[in-house]
């Protein structure tokens, strides 16, 4: 009888002493993952002039929120901010629409040559996207479309094999029979697509658009070899540019630039974090 | 005339079942239109162009030029392309293991079942969702090496002089691979915890049954059950360390003296700043031949210690 409270006590100091090891753990891998944010977020509300103290300081003092409007001001970084918000949706739109349709035509109906157009669809995962980016930018460059904007959504609008694989796995378990009330009640194939596919493959259609805004968002290549005019540029080569060609980097306003272009990804991620982590699960897809 | 009548008939709905194909077919077209205009013009179509460009010289502005083989055998006979590969290797070498341990680790830390857990695991995850171009800025001024955190950091903590990491030849690697490590951690960790949660609860019961202590469950049971997401992540992970390309661009473009050179860069490099279309083409390829080697290489070695139930 006296044995068992000590065994209980023992055994709580040794799950306290784990639980104690674990968050240790958990916090030093925390701070490593943490401090870049923390340091971006931070720098961006110092004065120019407190920067490059040594020791660094962890507390801006005075906090300066004018940094941001400094940045919209000395950069036209309210349009590149409008630039990536526009390719990004229309992006996101696009390449719904378009692996939704294939997809549903892949999960739903047999038609001639459709095994070999889904192998080549899938076998197009397999290709390291090196290998298109000569051609591609050659077709877009012979059509033309330098520097337009059209260069970076466009091709949404045909798909991806991502896409459509993702989409098509999703279809393929919904079951028949709401189809076939809806066929018998008169619905054309369309309509079923419409108003009973789409509607009930949320999650799969929210991972999927996610991932395409995050993409199309965090796009650095593309931009790079397509982009010229100032006025055309995204957030993300609109803050390589600064930290590249402005001899002295302007490190106030580069780091506000990295919380503004960090800032809605983050956003979405907050509210919608399980579809990220299913995006990974199902795909191992790499950012 | 008795019998002529069926046959015409038959012939006439023949032709009906035909044409109710034929719209069915051409209906289901209408759905993948878009998606055969992507593989034509945008991914199967450019792979079958890309490897016609890799046999020409080809500028752009003035049209191509057919030199056989000799994009391939240029490339192989340059001293800088061996330079390109060894650095290739190395930051492969390097953030693979490095990689898949601390998001093995973080994974195994993070699937317990304690108070704020799911905080952590929301942060780790942060950098793989976040624009790499902003992370790496920052990252940028963290490796600068008179004012930078790290060299600080070091200075205060160990009393060390740290080096000038992104533009000394011998870190500037070291330093891309810590950031490439940084950035996709959270990724494989959600892969490996996925792993980790379909490990049966019973097989750990029995486990301790046996005599097994923490670190046994992890050598005898984690880890063996967990070889399919091992082997998964490994592959991810080796491909992806052949693709890195962004972080190259905004901090070392390849230098300090193509210390950071690797394959991805060096292609952007031939293609886009130089306009070498045929030999960018011709490293792409080569890049998709290693990529589809080591893939393959891997799969066969998967069944000496690929565990699957």
């Amino acid at each position: 009888m006296a044995a068992y409270p000590r065994g209980r006590a023992l055994r709580t100091a040794k799950a306290m002493g784990r639980a104690f090891v674990v968050y240790a753990v958990l916090m030093i891998l925390g701070v490593i993952t943490a401090v870049p944010f923390i340091w971006m977020l931070i720098s961006s509300l110092k004065e120019p002039g407190t920067l490059f103290l040594y020791p660094p300081r962890w507390i801006p003092d005075p906090v300066r929120l004018r940094n941001y409007v400094d940045l919209a001001q000395q950069m036209p970084f309210a349009t590149f901010f409008l630039n990536s918000t526009k390719i990004a949706l229309l992006s996101t739109v696009g390449s719904l629409l378009a692996c939704s349709l294939a997809a549903y035509a892949f999960a739903r109906f047999n038609f001639v040559g459709k095994s070999f157009l889904f192998a080549v669809t899938i076998s197009c995962l397999m290709v390291p996207y090196q290998v298109e980016l000569i051609p591609v930018f050659i077709i877009f460059y012979k059509l033309g479309l330098m520097d337009k904007h059209i260069v970076l959504w466009g091709p949404a609008f045909t798909g991806s094999a991502f896409g459509v694989f993702l989409l098509r796995q999703f279809f393929m378990t919904l079951p028949g029979e709401l189809e076939d009330a809806a066929r018998i009640d008169g619905a054309s194939r369309l309509g079923i697509y419409w108003r009973i596919f789409l509607p009930l493959s949320g999650p799969a259609l929210t991972t999927l658009a996610i991932f395409t805004f995050m993409g199309s968002w965090n796009d650095l290549l593309g931009p790079v070899l397509y982009l010229s005019t100032k006025s055309k540029l995204t957030l993300t080569i609109g803050l390589a540019m600064m930290y590249h060609t402005w001899g002295a980097t302007p490190w106030h306003l580069v780091m506000a630039g990295a919380v503004v272009s960090v800032l809605p990804i983050l956003i979405v991620y907050i509210v919608g974090q399980k579809y990220f982590v299913q995006g990974i699960v199902m795909t191992g897809l790499k950012m | 005339m008795s019998t002529a009548m069926p046959v015409a008939r038959s012939a006439a709905t023949a032709r009906a079942r035909r044409l109710r194909a034929l719209r069915h077919n051409l209906s289901c077209y209408a759905y993948v239109a878009p998606l055969i205009t992507n593989l034509v013009f945008l991914s199967t179509g450019p792979v079958l162009y890309s490897f016609f460009i890799s046999f020409t010289n080809w500028q752009i502005v003035l049209p191509p030029v057919w030199v056989g083989l000799r994009n391939y055998t240029g490339q192989l006979a340059s001293p800088e392309f061996w330079t390109v590969m060894w650095n290739t290797f190395y930051y492969t070498l390097g953030y693979v293991p490095l990689s898949m341990i601390v998001s093995l680790v973080m994974a195994i830390f993070v699937n317990q079942r304690l108070p704020l857990i799911s905080l952590f695991r929301s942060l780790y995850f942060l950098p793989v969702v976040s624009s790499g171009i902003a992370v790496a800025l920052v990252w940028g001024w963290i490796y600068q090496p008179t004012f930078g955190v790290l060299n600080w950091f070091l200075d205060a903590a160990f009393s060390i002089q740290g080096p000038r990491w992104l533009s000394d030849m011998r870190w500037a690697m070291p330093a891309l691979i810590v950031f490439g490590v940084w950035r996709s951690m959270g990724s494989n960790m959600i892969i490996f915890l996925a792993g980790l949660q379909g490990v049966p609860n019973e097989l750990y019961e029995a486990a301790r049954i046996d005599g097994a202590d923490r670190l046994g469950e992890i050598r005898f049971v984690t880890l063996p059950l967990l070889t399919p997401s091992i082997f998964f992540v490994l592959i991810l992970s080796v491909i992806g360390s052949f693709q890195v390309w962004e972080a190259t661009y905004l901090l070392t473009q390849g230098g300090p003296a193509k210390a950071t050179l690797t394959i991805s860069y060096f292609i952007y490099q031939q293609a886009f700043l130089w306009f070498h279309m045929g030999i960018g083409a011709a490293l792409a390829y080569i890049l998709f031949f290693i990529i589809a080697i080591v893939t393959l290489v891997q799969f066969r070695l998967q069944r000496r210690w690929v565990y699957y139930r």
